[in-house]
């Protein structure tokens, strides 16, 4: 017999299994980005024919670093949350819904973690 | 489990084009270049890590015609994402949701979108000079 109630048997069962959360923290980053992709349009388009050397001064001036490393989280966080509703609207079969997740997932820490690490490279200790 | 069978909806081959639903799909689309966008900026400053040649030769990648079609097709994408994205939290909040007002704010993220594309392309030449 089966003593849990009919909430505790449908808990997790949503498509997202965590819904709440996912739509919040999209609302937030995406608030973020406002900002912080408008700073990086004017940054970027001053950067398009800049050299290494000048790209390397761009990223070590003042709030610049912490503004690209805030931009780059909150940019991969949105992407893959996204990419994660898109996946589960169109792909039915459970498989491959899972593989196409769980390298959306990766690819966005690999990605955003390389990033991070390369702004900190260019900027820490550089000489 | 779900069966794999049952019809899809809404039925596109039926399904009337609209401004809203067009909107839709579109922001869903731009999301997902946006997305490849994202790595593209990671491997931008990832390159510079690697040296002078290596970034270098991201930058006239970037430079080249194809790059700056990319580059246009992203600027466009950010633009018409941001806004489209401020008229969903608009919604979130409870706002603009009768049908004239979805439909005009549709339209103004439209313009937005095209307006602030060709300035920021135009801004770009202008000050930082092309060729």
């Amino acid at each position: 017999m089966d003593m849990r109630t009919p909430l505790g048997r449908v808990r997790g069962l949503g498509s997202t299994n965590d819904g709440v959360k996912h739509w919040w923290m999209q609302r937030l980053t995406g608030m973020a980005l406002i900002p912080l992709t408008l700073w990086f349009v004017y940054s970027a388009v001053q950067m398009s024919e800049a050299s290494h050397a000048e790209f390397t001064v761009w990223v070590g001036t003042q709030g610049n670093p912490v503004l690209l490393i805030l931009l780059i989280i909150c940019m991969f966080h949105h992407g893959q949350l996204g990419l994660q509703v898109v996946v589960e609207d169109y792909i039915p079969s459970e498989s491959t819904k899972m593989t196409l997740l769980i390298a959306i997932k990766f690819a966005a820490i690999v990605f955003g973690t390389s990033a991070v690490f390369a702004v900190l490279r260019l900027t820490v200790g550089s000489s | 489990m779900a069966s794999q069978n049952r019809p899809l909806s809404p039925h596109l081959q039926i399904y009337k084009p609209q401004i809203t639903s067009f909107l839709s799909i579109t922001h869903r689309m731009t999301g997902l270049f946006l997305a490849f966008g994202a790595v593209l900026l990671a491997s931008w400053v990832i390159s510079a890590t690697y040296g002078p040649e290596a970034f270098e030769n991201a930058q006239s990648l970037l430079g080249s015609w194809f790059g700056k079609l990319i580059l246009l097709g992203l600027t466009f994408s950010l633009y018409f994402h941001l806004a489209n994205g401020i008229r969903h939290l608009g919604w979130d909040f409870g706002l603009g949701f009768d049908l004239t007002k979805v439909q005009a704010t549709g339209i103004a993220v439209l313009i937005f979108a095209v307006v602030l594309t060709v300035l920021t392309w135009f801004a770009g030449y202008a000050i930082v000079g092309g060729y």
